[in-house]
């Protein structure tokens, strides 16, 4: 076990452990834990007798190994079902972009489990000076948990994509900590619309002062879906910069999404720059989104820090000013969503996983009614 | 030739606490060629018609009917009502963000043909209606009536009409928000629209300045939810020099 021993903060965790007894099952009343649906998770307290692996086609930049033979990871969990995920996977996959190599095609990694419960550890290292897009596509067909570390040496630059498609069924745990090096960039970006209850950590620690990390983020939930991010941007180094947008549309009436944003410039943080936003869309009654931003400041001696929130109803009058030129309602109400998501998806470079997220979008809307 | 008629047409605003009728038996016909303007006090109930023909889902229509060419506009959805060729203008255009203004005509233009027009004819259709308008052609790119301003929001209104083609086009308080040169480009525009195709126009303002940029045919001066008097274009000059002042009286 490792006590963390950064200056204590309420936003970051206290302890990191590859051993899931170091950490107290969650009660559902801990901060941590207060939106997730426990029921659904708790089969991940505790290691499942015949679990699996998630394990990916190997090619140029990626390779699957045994666990203990992976490079070190620079990272460790700091929750009890990462722990279990954690020391339970027995192979990692490996994506490694060698210094100084820049990489134009995206480098593809379909994550497949072995078994109903599957336990996965991605490590991607992208080179000092090396330039790499990733596109890690999660399994939503079994229950899945896991870490995807990433890491950018220093002056490096990685387009990270993490999609979770398909159908709105099992639970899905996930840690995705990011380590940017000096005047290294990464943009990561997310996108949920499968899976039944998801439930992501996203985090940002600087290895230097100059880095940059953005984090992008479009999910949509539908009736009975559990989208659930909470975001951790820890400033520790002078000059860097952060930016968080997540984007979530809720269509159905009991979906509910979790937008937890922390964002901490601790007292060397000096001259940096961070913005986070949340905004989410409802497009049913009774659908519910949580969001909390927290921003915890240190040093006053910040170029920029700011924080946004909103979550509003469908405007039934963009509705009728649609419909009113002849646009069928339940095209007027794809129109609607894909411009509420459109500043969000020009993030994601790719045309290829553009094109599919908008039409993994149009098709869960279409599925889930529409008013035609 | 197309004929819209609103026959002793009742509706209003159903709420929780019961509900509040506006129109009280409105009774019009607009054909083809002709305009009407219908003028009225604020609160008359003028726009509140406007919304009513559209099929705005505030307003609940309790008796009456209205119909275009013999079809029952009542029992049709907000977007058949456009498909069959009813267009209104709106006052207060509605922002849509993130959907671009050339992304959006091309979608309401594919509807209302029944067919998405070919893409190089397109072109040049938006191009010569948005040179008609003095438009920019970098205004195609913007996102929908999203910090356009009001001489902006009545251009586009114009543009969306001129693409769209309607056989009956509902002009709400279109001169609100306009200086006179803004007023004056978009009357041209609906003007040359309205020579073009030969539709029907029902102009519905609180003041006459618009009028003459769009001269009317006939006149009516509506007044608590219902016409209460039509006459030619002189009438509108009557109600310049002498306000609604007149019907304050004896509607009281």
């Amino acid at each position: 076990m490792t006590v963390l021993d950064a200056p204590p903060s309420d936003l970051a965790p206290r302890v990191a452990s590859a051993d899931y007894e170091d950490f107290a099952i969650p009660l559902g009343r801990e901060e941590e834990w207060r939106f997730t649906p426990l029921d659904a998770v708790r089969p991940f307290f505790a290691p499942a007798p015949d679990a699996g692996v998630l394990t990916a086609e190997p090619s140029e930049h990626v390779r699957v190994v045994d666990a203990a033979d992976a490079p070190p990871a620079g990272w460790l969990p700091t929750d009890r079902s990462a722990a279990v995920a954690w020391s339970g996977a027995t192979r990692t996959v490996v994506v490694d972009v060698a210094d100084e190599a820049v990489v134009t095609d995206p480098i593809v990694v379909e994550l497949r489990g072995s078994a109903d419960v599957s336990y996965g550890r991605v490590q991607v290292r992208v080179g000092r000076h090396a330039r790499a897009t990733v596109v890690v596509v999660h399994d939503t067909t079994v229950d899945t948990a896991g870490a995807l570390v990433t890491e950018v040496a220093d002056g490096g630059d990685l387009t990270v994509l993490s999609v979770f498609g398909g159908s709105p069924t099992g639970t899905h745990l996930w840690h995705w900590p990011a380590r940017v090096g000096r005047d290294a960039r990464i943009l990561a970006a997310q996108v949920v619309i499968g899976g039944r209850v998801v439930r992501v950590l996203p985090s940002v620690s600087y290895a230097g002062p100059g880095g940059s990390a953005e984090l992008i983020g479009a999910f949509l939930a539908d009736s009975g879906q559990h989208i659930e991010h909470r975001i951790l941007v820890d400033h520790d180094q002078p000059h860097c910069s952060s930016r968080v947008v997540y984007k979530g549309a809720l269509a159905g009436q009991t979906a509910h999404t979790v937008w937890v944003g922390d964002v901490i410039v601790r007292r060397a943080a000096v001259g940096i720059e961070t913005y986070e936003l949340n905004r989410n869309l409802l497009l049913d009654r009774g659908a519910r989104a949580d969001s909390v931003p927290n921003l915890e400041l240190e040093t006053g001696d910040v170029v920029s820090a700011g924080h946004a929130s909103a979550t509003g109803t469908f405007d039934e009058e963009q509705l009728f000013y649609l419909q009113a030129r002849g646009i069928p309602a339940n095209v007027a109400r794809q129109l609607v969503v894909r411009g509420f998501f459109v500043d969000v998806l020009a993030r994601i470079p790719e045309g290829r996983w553009r094109d599919h997220v908008l039409q993994a979008i149009a098709d869960r809307l279409h599925l889930s009614g529409g008013d035609e | 030739m197309s004929t819209l008629v609103i026959d002793d047409l009742h509706a209003g605003v159903t709420t929780d606490a019961g509900h509040t009728e506006i129109l009280r038996g409105v009774t019009l016909t607009v054909e083809s060629g002709v305009t009407h303007a219908v003028m009225g006090p604020n609160g008359s109930g003028k726009s509140t018609l406007a919304y009513v023909i559209a099929g705005h889902p505030k307003y609940t229509v309790t008796s009456g009917s209205i119909t275009l060419d013999g079809e029952d506009v009542l029992s049709m959805t907000v977007d058949q009502r456009a498909r069959a060729g009813l267009f209104l203008a709106m006052q207060y255009p509605v922002e849509v963000p993130g959907v671009s203004v050339s992304n959006f005509l091309r979608t309401s233009a594919t509807a209302v043909r029944g067919e998405a027009p070919k893409l190089r004819q397109w072109i040049g259709e938006m191009k010569s209606a948005m040179a008609g308008l003095q438009m920019d052609p970098a205004f195609a790119e913007r996102n929908v009536n999203e910090g356009f301003s009001g001489g902006e929001k009545k251009r586009h209104e114009m543009l969306q009409l001129t693409l769209l083609k309607p056989k009956i086009a509902i002009l709400d308080e279109t001169d609100s928000g306009l200086d006179v040169d803004a007023l004056r480009v978009v009357a041209e525009g609906y003007n040359a629209f309205r020579e073009e195709t030969g539709a029907g126009t029902l102009l519905i303002t609180h003041y006459t300045r618009i009028l003459r940029y769009i001269a009317p045919d006939v006149v009516h001066v509506f007044f608590d939810g219902r016409i209460v008097e039509s006459g030619g274009r002189e009438l509108a000059d009557v109600l310049e020099s002498e306000g609604y002042e007149r019907f304050e009286r004896t509607s009281a």
